[in-house]
């Protein structure tokens, strides 16, 4: 009997065209030489019954996947009368190299060329008949999928099998294929001596947390209680190192900073002392909170829990065009939005990357933790005060997935999920410690860069005219205020915390010390003194406007980056903002209304 | 022959063929998604969800949908 094997890259439609050959005889049989079985038919051509077989699609007769092994070996034990090898027309720029390597094994061969029309829709042309001179084979346009030009196809085939040509020789092919051999040999052997592979894993620990984590039912509120113990936490310890850190800030200051500018002019130690040391004092005491948050978060990042996340979440996800990547990167934006954004990369659809990318800013970063640490200690008791931060934690993720349900129309996408479950690995001190410390330094440099600029910018406007109170509304910054008064008043935020705002907007690093520099004050005298002026509901306005509007410019330069867009940059701000003001009017007014 | 998305959970199967895109394909076959190659599905997600699919020494999860874009026969 005749054999033909069909060859082709993958998905170029040969499955498609091996079922319209084949109808409904096709069956799986073993073959000499190969372990996997394979798929073949027999067929009427040209007044002979061929077989034929459908050999798995590969990229590239000499390579070492799998598939390709076993098409070499098949061609190396098993005589073949014909190949029939299908190109995608739109591809032959890059496929046709397959079919050079099956010439050179000297192959009665037909070429089918699949898919011409849309070969022909992106303005490919194809001089089917010259093209067949040059490779000396029939060579034809056909459609798999519609059967279009079949026919003629199995008529060039059935021709090169009338004329009853020798089958080729396996032992001549296996030759030619030597030193491919050689290589596969050399790869088992170094693998045999050398690396040891478990036919099934002997630890099954993964299986059995897996069995917890992911269960059907408990597994996402295990999640989210785990979230919620993280939180708690970090509050419990840090709490206590914050409060020690900023006693022993209030210490130096005025045991020795006072002391030593007693003697230098009232402006100098004014923008020293009150600019320079109150806000970069305040702001050095979360330093404890976010190298705890940090540590926890490298811990979690590391273990392979998030990928876990990622299954969990997956199809609520899905409902509004995204995919538990993006629920993995958005918990990433929870330590960074930079970092976050630009681990979109690993998303192929644009839409996809675009939508993502549209909601990691309004993922509650460490920098706005700080902002929320210090005015929840401020204005809520320690039993309130976990509560309120997973409040806003809670928040932050329901902006995110409204903004991806308004948005999901705007940025359609079919990109596949597949994702790699790693095994749980506990990570060791030295590697939370590593981490741990490259996110905090990151996080220092770009906190004391932004800080000391910010504070003595800051300090330059509550000061000047120099006449009058500090922070007063005669003042640069007043006037600040007093010109934004409109827009924010209405949310409940007064004139002092509307200029710590729009310094937020450069980075939230600055707005706790830049609220130490209007105030005059540090650390628990600044918080008394706010908690004195607003209430819970403005704290709380406050609050929901800092976790909303933009996070910083470093995340605004990364979007347009990332994008390579300033049309979507504007887009990213303009949104934050408008959601921002809204979502805080709304909450002000309506406990306003309430009566609170 | 059926897809993997229909596979019961712990069946061991082995890939007969993929029928998907090109970067869909390269994204499994960069995954060890291959002809031939046995599998078996670990656990489904609630809600016709994503699965979690064995393959050798690697654990994979993908949704249904492109799931369904693999074949497999069910292992004697």
């Amino acid at each position: 009997m005749k054999q033909i094997a069909l060859l082709g890259m993958p998905n170029t439609g040969k499955s498609t065209l091996f079922n319209r050959i084949s109808g409904a005889s096709a069956r799986v049989g073993n073959w000499p030489g190969i372990t996997v079985d394979l798929m073949s038919a027999k067929i009427l051509i040209g007044g002979h019954i061929a077989n034929l077989i459908d050999l798995p699609g590969i990229y590239d007769l000499h390579g070492f996947s799998e598939d390709e092994q076993v098409v070499r070996h098949f061609l190396a034990n098993n005589a073949i009368d014909l190949a029939i090898i299908l190109l995608n027309s739109s591809q032959i720029d890059r496929q046709l190299s397959l079919v050079l390597q099956i010439k050179k094994l000297n192959i009665p061969t037909v070429l089918a060329l699949n898919m011409a029309d849309e070969a022909k829709q992106t303005g490919i042309t194809i001089d089917v008949e010259s093209l067949a001179k040059a490779l000396n084979m029939p060579v034809l346009q056909i459609s798999a999928k519609y059967g279009d030009g079949l026919p003629k196809a199995l008529q060039a085939a059935a021709q090169i099998i009338n004329q009853n040509l020798t089958p080729t020789d396996p032992k001549l092919i296996s030759d030619q294929l030597q030193a491919d051999h050689q290589i596969e040999l050399e790869m088992d052997v170094l693998i045999q001596r050398h690396v040891q592979i478990p036919t099934t894993l002997t630890d099954n620990t993964t299986d059995k947390i897996d069995h917890i984590l992911l269960h059907k039912w408990f597994g996402l509120p295990l999640f989210f209680l785990a979230m919620f113990l993280f939180f708690q936490f970090i509050f419990t310890i840090g709490k206590p190192l914050q409060d020690g850190l900023a006693w022993a800030f209030r210490l130096l200051r005025s045991d020795v900073l006072e002391p030593i500018f007693s003697a230098s002019p009232a402006w100098f130690s004014g923008l020293m002392l009150d600019g320079v040391y109150n806000g970069v004092a305040t702001v050095a005491a979360f330093v404890p909170i976010i190298v705890l948050f940090f540590l926890v978060m490298s811990m979690v990042e590391d273990s392979g829990y998030l990928s876990r996340a990622a299954f969990l979440m997956d199809t609520f996800m899905a409902k509004m065009g995204l995919d538990g990547r993006g629920f993995v990167m958005m918990l990433m934006g929870f330590g960074c939005n930079v970092p976050a954004l630009m681990g979109t990369r690993i998303m192929r659809s644009r839409p996809m990357r675009l939508l993502t990318m549209l909601v990691i800013p309004l993922s509650l970063c460490s920098a706005r933790l700080q902002v929320f640490i210090f005015f929840i200690t401020a204005l809520f008791s320690a039993q309130q005060a976990p509560i309120i931060l997973f409040f806003l934690y809670v928040t932050s993720f329901l902006t995110m997935f409204l903004t991806a349900l308004l948005f999901q129309g705007q940025y359609k996408n079919t990109e596949p999920f597949i994702l790699e479950l790693p095994p749980y690995r506990f990570p060791t001190p030295r590697q939370i410690v590593m981490r741990g410390w490259q996110e905090v330094k990151h996080f220092l440099v770009r906190a004391s860069k932004f800080i000391i600029l910010g504070v003595i910018l800051v300090w330059g406007l509550t000061n000047y005219p120099s006449n009058i109170p500090p922070a007063s509304i005669g003042t640069i910054a007043g006037q600040i205020g007093l010109l934004f008064a409109p827009i924010l008043n209405p949310l409940g935020i007064n004139t002092q915390l509307a200029i710590a705002l729009i310094f937020g907007f450069v980075a939230k690093e600055i707005v706790i010390g830049a609220l130490a520099v209007i105030y005059g004050l540090q650390g628990h005298e600044l918080a008394t003194q706010i908690a004195s002026q607003i209430d819970w509901v403005q704290a709380m306005s406050f609050m929901l406007f800092t976790l909303i509007y933009t996070p910083c410019l470093s995340t605004i330069a990364t979007l347009k980056t990332e994008s390579k867009s300033s049309g979507f940059m504007w887009l990213s701000i303009a949104w934050s903002l408008s959601l921002a003001w809204v979502v805080s009017f709304v909450f002000y007014q309506s406990a306003r209304a309430l009566g609170f | 022959m059926r897809p993997l998305s229909e596979l019961a959970i712990a069946q061991p199967a082995i890939i007969s063929s993929i029928e998907a895109d090109e970067s869909l394909f390269n994204r499994l076959s960069a995954l060890g998604f291959r002809v031939g190659k046995p599998l078996s599905i670990v656990r489904r997600a609630n809600f016709k969800g994503p699965l979690q699919v064995r393959l050798g020494t690697t654990d994979v999860i993908l949704r249904q949908k492109d799931a369904a874009r693999i074949h497999v026969n069910l292992a004697e």
